[in-house]
């Protein structure tokens, strides 16, 4: 049995910069691969919509005919797995998280891509 | 005999981290029975299943425990490849023992930390946890998520890991073990800890066994039972370490998963030198048709997925039995007997995961 035992560590600990950041002032730590949020790019997709099949928490919608991509930030769970299935890669994942929102709602974008015509 | 009273301990209290309900039955200050109640954040999860693809259904797993979410994942994708008869690839099976493992240590420093801040020792529990914040960089620099990794899937893992970034981790595991020794050295060694600790909680081994202890609960009252001694994985290629107390009471419990946390990056290092070349996942065709029931060794003790399916893209049936539900039984044995005081440290002493519990 031993006394003061945390003493040593306590010490240390006064001399050191502190372990943890002034976040949000600070930026939050992430690395290349960290899972933020969805990122969607209009030009490039092609409306397949594997991704809304794929979606295991049904966050995203995809209409054809308005040609709108719908995504509902509070039921997505981040998970990769739309971007890692997207055909035509329009959808990316950013390291950031979104910002905090007021009130809830699905972020709509407009689907802008143009089918080449076929050569003659 | 004296006058029995009725306290009610939680669903909200400062030392749960999430919400179980006690009723303590009161002898002056001694308690003489407790009634638990569980069920104040069930989710459904098990009807999901019906729900969602098989293969994408991994993702909803892992978000059934917000610490041992990986386990959880990698669980329920072997017990889905048993049934399809599919053949992982061994890297893909030793880098799930790697996360395993990491989940584990990340799992463990929570818990320690959690438990200094039940005994009032606030300096220690921020000390847990700024060596946890390591562990959990590593997960989001392999992974991409620090709690909810989504590395696991159906036919192997999302992501590999570099040779070179697992020598890194390798090598970096070296100065995290000097620091949880230093942490380690205060829990198992402090007189003040001890003084808490000793014979408060304590549960027989016999009782441990045939009330169904699992995990550091029935290691720490000398029933050395592992999962992972079963060799699923590439568990059966490494060796595994059981550690046991003979006590059973919370210093023993304290001391199990402190141990433990060194025979975690002991299984790190063994599978980073063992672990081969070669592809990282297989392509999955077909559907799930038959039945599994999938157990694996969860931070906190035994973890089992029962898996059904008919055929088809959809599951017929999920069932998952966690570790905090089988060691309710010995829980209520240790409070049995033990001072009003004490039930905040006992109750935390088998680390209870609620949400794991009620899914």
């Amino acid at each position: 049995m031993a006394f003061f035992e945390m003493v040593k560590t306590a010490l240390k600990t006064v001399v050191k910069r502190p372990v943890t950041i002034l976040y949000p002032a600070q930026a939050a730590k992430k690395t290349p691969i960290s899972r933020g949020h969805v990122v969607f790019d209009g030009n490039k997709c092609i409306s397949c919509s594997i991704c809304q099949r794929k979606c295991p928490s049904q966050a995203i919608v995809l209409n054809k005919e308005a040609k709108s991509w719908q995504i509902n930030r509070f039921r997505c769970v981040v998970c990769n797995s739309c971007v890692d299935i997207c055909p035509s890669k329009c959808l990316f994942m950013d390291t950031q998280y979104t910002a905090p929102a007021m009130a809830k709602g699905v972020d709509t974008f407009t689907i802008t891509y143009v089918k080449p015509a076929k050569p003659e | 005999m004296s006058k029995q009273i009725t306290v009610p301990f939680g669903p909200q209290h400062p030392v749960l981290p999430e919400p179980i309900h006690l009723d303590l039955v009161l002898e002056d200050e001694t308690v003489v029975d407790v009634i638990p109640s569980i069920g104040y954040i069930h989710r459904g999860f098990e009807k999901l299943v019906e729900k969602r693809e098989f293969t994408d259904y991994v993702y909803i797993a892992e978000r059934t425990c917000g610490i041992c979410s990986f386990v959880h994942g990698a669980t329920y994708c072997q017990g889905i490849e048993q049934i399809m008869k599919i053949d992982v690839p061994e890297r893909a099976q030793y880098l799930r023992v790697i996360w395993s493992e990491y989940s584990r240590l990340h799992s463990h420093l929570l818990w320690l930390g959690l438990f200094a801040d039940s005994f009032g020792f606030e300096n220690l529990f921020m000390n847990a946890w700024k060596i946890r914040e390591d562990i959990l960089d590593v997960m989001e620099q392999t992974t991409g998520g620090r709690v909810i990794q989504g590395s696991c899937k159906v036919g192997g893992v999302r992501r590999d890991i570099s040779d070179e970034k697992l020598d890194a981790m390798a090598k970096d595991l070296d100065r995290i073990d000097r620091d949880m020794k230093e942490l380690t050295t205060v829990f198992l060694q402090d007189s003040s800890i001890q003084h808490r600790l000793r014979n408060v909680g304590v549960i027989s081994r016999g009782d441990a066994y045939h009330l169904g202890a699992v995990g550091p609960t029935a290691r720490g009252s000398g029933v050395a039972i592992d999962t992972r001694k079963l060799g699923y994985g590439a568990y059966d290629r490494l060796n595994v370490q059981v550690v046991t107390e003979s006590c059973g009471d919370c210093y023993s419990r304290c001391a199990v998963r402190a141990k433990e946390l060194f025979t975690s990056t002991d299984l790190i290092r063994q599978a980073v030198k063992k672990i081969p070349d070669g592809p990282i996942d297989i392509k999955v065709t077909g559907a799930p048709d038959g039945e599994y029931f999938m157990r694996a060794e969860q931070p906190r003790g035994e973890l089992v997925h029962y898996l059904k399916g008919n055929g088809t893209k959809f599951l017929v049936r999920s069932r998952i039995r966690t570790p905090t539900l089988t060691n309710i039984p010995p829980l209520i044995k240790m409070l049995q007997g033990c001072e009003l005081a004490d039930v905040p440290v006992i109750v935390l002493s088998i680390d209870p995961c609620i949400s794991c519990t009620e899914r």
